[in-house]
């Protein structure tokens, strides 16, 4: 897909998540829609995958660490035909496929998640397994700013450099918030890069919402040998509605009927 | 009754190596402690499709995760009181939520870990693992019996724990056939039923013999499993006697004798039910012959608890 394409793709699955939460109630639409332009050019432009077999054994594999977002990974999979569209209404309530946070019952998803700070050791058990079986398949983590004040990250950061997981594509979603705040009111996490660094990754920083920058930062995690990579995104919680941007208060709430209606005009293509 | 000693990680690292010729997918986890819980054997044999993570068991257990959402087998060994308590997150969510093929073979468990003391004495691991929806729970008695819990854990699909000792165990004689979930009866006697699970087989063992003497007549079985419980033995043995003594080398809260109780609580037979256990105690430095002694864990125990609910009767 073009850039100017995955800009509208973007939009529309920023709009699925507005639709998503409204419905629901609840949900998280921040730190969902900080992350909409990674996985978008993600899910588009780099993954291999296939829908029709969502347990292809050589596909790359996804992982969402940061599994409060799963907004943003329930329209990509909808959209990809994982599942009915229609499943995205009845996200959060019970018995339905959708739940609040990533469960492997839903096609495309392996590995549940929710509980933070042990997707990037889930990536690389993937990434380990894909090494062994000499399979060329790539694993993507996404994981959220707040969520590597968790210590299993740094433990799993640590264990990826000395098993040289070059297979392996962190994705960091910059948004410089969490639920109680700033992330550097709440517990810094400066400097960011020098700690990835110091641990033993390859660091390629980027604007999260840049197109271009997205596009050619998964293409040069792949030419990195010897070592894991993360890209570290700047980001903007609440990207694109602007009485979400920055606002911590839509970290974890959905959006009233009201504010949806504004939501939507403002994501509107038109 | 019972004769050669042995330890059981000894023939858990042995039966690892065996496992590993025969399937490929097996993949074995360690956190730094490959000596002392036997994985070292399979690293060796099998260096490519051995992982060690160092210190850092949370990061072993998600890691599983992700190894078994690709097809592989995985057995992940290191302490009871770390493989449980410290990872239970990880345990819980990455791995038991999924459903996932992974295999918690954790050695030291229990007081008779001796001379390290309490923060390394798992007394509350049976408790935290069991409650896990999908969890398969396993505590082998003696040598043989780990080979065959570990084979049995390689062969059913989704997470096992399965709970070994720091201490070399006598063989039980006449144990009989291993299945997942079927307790084995050892003796049948009229009077009292005595279940026990790890070392605490042997005491009651020993323990019946002497009740024997002065005529109460016991039976004696074997519940390796935890969960899933074999809930039709105990039905079939509570109509047989009048009291039951469970034996284990946890403490009484929410193992072996909880799990026992639930179910004839369940049945409102009131039938009288004696413990011995570790009676919500931390553990303590000592080695493992005076901490049994110490924390009421011998056949001398069970003998008094049983004496005592029979003169009731």
């Amino acid at each position: 897909m073009n850039e100017k394409d995955l800009t509208k793709k973007a939009g529309q699955m920023r709009r699925y998540i507005i639709r998503m939460l409204e419905i629901a109630g609840s949900g998280h639409p921040g730190g969902s829609l900080s992350s909409t332009d990674l996985l978008t050019c993600l899910f588009f432009n780099v993954l291999r995958h296939n829908p029709k077999e969502p347990k292809w054994p050589d596909r790359d594999r996804f992982h969402l660490s940061k599994g409060h977002c799963c907004p943003i990974l329930y329209a990509l999979l909808a959209d990809f035909e994982y599942f009915p569209k229609k499943e995205l209404e009845s996200l959060r309530t019970l018995g339905a496929l959708l739940q609040g946070h990533p469960d492997p019952k839903i096609p495309g998803i392996d590995v549940a998640s929710g509980s933070l700070g042990q997707g990037l050791s889930v990536s690389m058990g993937m990434a380990l397994a894909g090494k062994m079986d000499k399979k060329d398949y790539r694993v993507y983590c996404l994981l959220g700013d707040g969520e590597i004040q968790e210590g299993n990250v740094w433990e799993a950061a640590m264990a990826c450099a000395h098993f040289k997981c070059d297979n392996l594509c962190a994705i960091l979603d910059c948004n410089g918030f969490q639920i109680d705040g700033r992330t550097e009111d709440v517990m810094n996490l400066e400097p960011i890069a020098d700690k990835w660094k110091a641990f033993g990754w390859e660091v390629i920083e980027i604007d999260g919402h840049n197109i271009s920058e997205i596009l050619k930062a998964y293409e040069l995690a792949k030419e990195i040998k010897n070592k894991p990579t993360i890209i570290i995104a700047k980001t903007i919680k609440g990207k694109d509605v602007s009485f979400m941007e920055n606002v911590v208060d839509f970290h974890g709430r959905a959006p009233t009927q009201e504010e949806a209606v504004i939501a939507m005009k403002e994501l509107s293509d038109e | 009754m019972s004769s050669e000693m042995m330890y059981q990680r000894d023939v858990y690292g042995k039966t690892l190596v065996e496992l590993g010729k025969e399937d490929e997918s097996i993949v074995v986890l360690d956190a730094d402690l490959s000596g002392s819980t036997r994985t070292s054997f399979f690293s060796r044999e099998f260096p490519e499709r051995f992982f060690n993570f160092g210190v850092a068991e949370q990061n072993m257990i998600a890691t599983s995760s992700g190894l078994a959402s690709c097809g592989k087998t995985v057995f992940a060994s290191t302490f009871a009181m770390f493989a449980t308590g410290r990872a239970w997150d990880q345990l819980r969510n990455s791995v038991c939520y999924s459903n996932l093929n992974v295999k918690l073979v954790a050695t030291h468990a229990g007081i008779t870990v001796g001379p390290d003391g309490a923060t390394h004495q798992a007394l509350e691991d049976i408790a935290i693992m069991r409650v896990i929806p999908n969890m398969t729970v396993i505590v082998p008695c003696d040598g043989p019996q780990t080979k065959d819990a570990i084979k049995a854990a390689a062969i059913i699909k989704g997470p096992v724990y399965v709970r070994l000792g720091r201490v070399k165990v006598s063989t039980i004689e006449g144990l009989g056939k291993f299945e997942i979930g079927v307790a084995n009866v050892l003796k049948q006697g009229k009077d009292i039923a005595i279940f026990a699970c790890g070392i605490m087989t042997e005491q009651a063992l020993i323990a019946s013999k002497e009740l024997a003497k002065s005529q109460i007549e016991c039976s004696v079985i074997n519940m390796h499993t935890i969960k899933p419980l074999d809930t039709d033995i105990i039905d079939k043995i509570s109509m047989q006697v009048n009291s039951i003594v469970i034996c284990e080398e946890h403490s009484v809260i929410g193992g072996l004798g909880c799990a026992i109780e639930e179910i004839l609580a369940k049945k409102g037979l009131g039938i009288k039910v004696a413990r011995v256990g570790v009676n919500n105690r931390f553990g303590q430095s000592g080695n493992s012959k005076d901490l049994l002694k110490e924390y009421n864990l011998q056949a001398v125990d069970i003998i008094e608890a049983a004496k005592k609910i029979h003169n009731k009767s």
